[in-house]
């Protein structure tokens, strides 16, 4: 290892700060009167809280998952708060009423609360810690027929929506963290795009996690109607604590016949330090029903922060010729560990997936990508393309791929390509013979390798995503 | 193009090298001038490969004794981009790949890079698209080249020629060309020559390292070196290329001076 290959890693990370407000958080511990609690603070219909102690009782009989290839310390369930929520002055009538303070710190994380001062046309529910504390362009989205509002908000006002989709492509019982989850989440974003509207902007949730020892569950619901379509990114930032802290969501996508949903996240939850004290346990589950015919879902991901991410944004193709996407870059650092990939369900005739999957790994992190390609009896004509690429930093970082491929229909095609490789003192030299300095160089490397997935994002996004990676790499090579 | 106005470019004394403990260069002595082309021939393992590798920097390799003065520069203080935009190119031998990273983009960065450090304007992208056009011809490049990542797919010929139109572009005083007719065949290496030569001027000067005289008979330098073990053992013009190939190495053996130099 050069001297050159040693020093660009650490730049503190930017978004570690604290915000002083006053909250008002439960207890500590998970139990069914936690629950209840929680419930009962959202004033929810009992349908939901029978949702929730069933997703409790379903918990209580489950174990940890421990196929992934990361290594942790038990998490123990009973030191987390389940819900810490900003103290509202007063019930907010607009988002002039919002607390300065929260909007002191959206504004310092980049996130525009006011619609004047918005990105060109996002719009934006932003999270803070278990609650919604604002959602812009509603009224405007709401003259089109789209429903874009907390997922809090959506269970006052839409239940019949939530009641018949909430749960309905992950089960309560899916997996440890989607039942912990189901139980116990706080809020999240909801958005419903009816039959043959095209949304008119990006929509964008911004999840901050603020209060030490709390835990983020946030819930979202995406549904497009018959030929409706939607762009949705979503954005995370957390301080920096030397405690772990637990962030399990879960994400459900439903797109009926002829429907798009394209869904892109930039995760920048805090990493821990550069000995790996501190940061973000990330047990996220995603999945999309592409339900209808030619319905089409499409996750992008640049997965850059959390200690530990586990996640597998999958698609379930079940209408005939719908398509599947999943776009990945993954950056680990330091002690960092990700375990991600995507699931491909393919039920449907003619069905199609394409996975693209890039980590990048530098100090003594350590990355796996882990893909499941199903083509199930029914899945005439089914077809998957898988690329798999793996860039190494440095001398003392890992990448694993783990691809399971199970074909039981063979008018299948089923395609998987995968590659390692290393930023080496060559390439360096390469590039410092032409005049170029050791950290320009990285970052052309890396966004040369990352191509294929940045250009899958929104423009406003691919910028952030260069930024985050190049500074996220910063000192790792030189 | 051997000039009494000339002026020295590059001074190496004594110059000692090695990698994981293994000593390559044991004594380098060698002045170029301006407006000068130089061989340095040898046979594999000779060390040249490693002097070429050695002036630019690179990392792998240990310096344990001696000196090189590039023009004002203590050459052997400055990290390799330093080198790169003080005025000295290599030419690699074996050019990296980078995909992703359409060959424009990084043809500009470096031009940008250097023409910043010397103090001069930086082009724009449809300027420097139209500039970089230009100099393609000089080497019949196709202009997808530019659009296609760094070298990746790109032929041994096709590598080639972009280390020459880097060159061509970054104008550097000094040179270095590492076997760049490897794996050429007989019209590549003549588009290569011909683009070598038309940049070669009275201001700046070349040094090729190559196996074989074959490259010498399009590109004619004014000395040849042979290397040996780490050292240059002979020197003379361009005629001792030529004897080279006739009589094989084993004859450098036999007649090789005691101080390095036949003249």
């Amino acid at each position: 290892m050069s001297a050159v290959l040693q020093s660009l890693v650490n730049q503190p990370y930017k978004h570690g700060f604290v915000t002083e407000i006053e909250s008002d958080i439960a207890p500590k511990g998970l139990n069914e009167d936690i629950i209840r609690l929680i419930s009962t603070k959202k004033n929810e219909p009992e349908w939901l809280l029978s949702f929730r102690l069933k997703a409790y009782q379903k918990w209580l009989t489950m174990t940890e998952p421990k196929w992934q290839n990361v290594h942790y310390p038990k998490i123990d369930f009973q030191s987390i708060s389940y819900y810490s929520a900003p103290k509202p002055k007063q019930k907010l009538a607009s988002m002039d009423e919002v607390d300065p303070e929260l909007l002191r710190t959206f504004e310092k994380l980049g996130v525009p609360m006011h619609e004047r001062a918005a990105l060109a046309g996002v719009a934006v529910d932003v999270i803070f810690d278990s609650v919604s504390v604002a959602t812009t362009y509603k009224e405007k989205l709401a003259e089109v027929g789209i429903i874009f509002c907390s997922i809090s908000e959506a269970v006052q006002n839409h239940p019949e929506l939530i009641q018949k989709y909430l749960g309905s492509v992950v089960p309560v019982g899916d997996n440890y963290f989607a039942a912990l989850n189901s139980a116990v989440f706080t809020d999240g974003s909801f958005c419903f795009i009816p039959k043959g509207v095209k949304c008119p902007m990006d929509l964008s949730t911004y999840f901050r996690i603020n209060t030490e020892g709390s835990g983020q569950f946030e819930r979202t619901l995406i549904i497009a109607e018959e030929g409706a379509s939607v762009c949705y990114l979503e954005g995370c930032t957390a301080p920096r604590f030397d405690t772990n802290q637990l962030h399990a969501a879960v994400v459900e996508l439903i797109a009926l016949d002829n429907a798009d949903i394209k869904y892109s996240t930039v995760q920048n939850w805090y990493a821990g330090d550069e000995n790996g004290v501190g940061g973000i346990y990330n047990f996220v589950t995603k999945r999309g029903l592409a339900k209808g015919v030619n319905s089409r879902i499409s996750w992008t991901q640049v997965e850059t922060g959390s200690a530990i991410t586990w996640k597998y944004p999958s698609c379930i193709l079940r209408g005939d010729n719908s398509v599947g996407e999943f776009y990945s870059v993954a950056v680990t650092n330091n002690y960092q560990q990700a375990d991600t990939g995507t699931k491909m369900i393919h039920l449907g005739k003619n069905t199609r997936s394409t996975i693209v999957s890039k980590g990048i790994s530098a100090g003594h992190s350590n990355s796996s990508y882990r893909g499941l390609v199903r083509i199930t009896p029914t899945a005439e004509g089914a077809r998957n393309y898988s690329q798999c690429d793996s860039m190494l930093i440095g001398d003392q970082s890992g990448a694993h791929t783990f691809p399971y491929i199970q074909v039981h229909n063979n008018s299948a095609i089923v395609e998987h390509e995968a590659s390692t490789s290393k930023i080496g003192e060559d390439q360096l030299f390469y590039f410092s013979q032409r005049g170029i300095d050791a950290e320009e160089a990285v970052s052309m490397i890396i966004n040369g390798f990352c191509k294929d997935v940045f250009q899958q994002l929104p423009m406003e996004f691919a910028v952030e995503a260069t930024k985050l990676l190049s500074f996220k790499l910063e000192g790792s090579v030189g | 193009m051997i000039d009494k106005n000339s002026r020295t470019i590059l001074s190496v004394q004594g110059l000692h090298a090695r990698i994981n403990g293994t000593e390559i260069l044991k004594g380098i002595d060698l002045t170029v001038k301006s407006g000068e082309i130089h061989a340095i021939m040898g046979l594999n393992g000779s060390g040249k490969s490693t002097f070429a590798k050695v002036l630019a920097g690179h990392s792998a390799y240990e310096i344990t004794g001696g000196s090189v003065q590039f023009e004002d520069n203590n050459l052997l203080e400055l990290p390799p981009e330093e080198r790169a935009r003080a005025g000295l190119f290599l030419a690699f031998q074996y050019p990296i790949e980078i995909p992703g990273v359409a060959n424009t983009q990084f043809l500009r960065l470096a031009y940008n890079t250097v023409q910043t450090k010397r103090g001069k304007e930086e082009l724009d992208p449809l300027e420097f698209d139209d500039f970089v056009r230009e100099k393609m011809k000089l080497l019949e490049m196709n202009p997808d080249f530019l659009d296609r990542s760094v070298n990746e797919g790109f032929s041994g010929g096709e590598k080639k020629r972009n280390e020459i139109l880097q060159m061509a572009l970054l104008e550097p005083t000094l040179s270095i060309l590492d076997e760049t007719d490897s794996g050429l065949d007989i019209d590549a290496l003549k588009t290569v020559a011909n683009g070598v030569n038309q940049i070669a001027n009275k201001d700046n000067a070349t040094i090729l390292v190559t196996h074989y005289q074959r490259l010498l008979d399009y590109i004619v330098p004014d000395f040849v070196h042979v290397m040996q073990a780490g050292r240059i053992v002979m020197t003379g013009g361009k005629e001792l290329a030529l004897e080279l190939e006739t009589r094989g190495y084993d004859w450098v053996n036999a007649n090789k001076s005691v101080t390095g130099v036949i003249a």
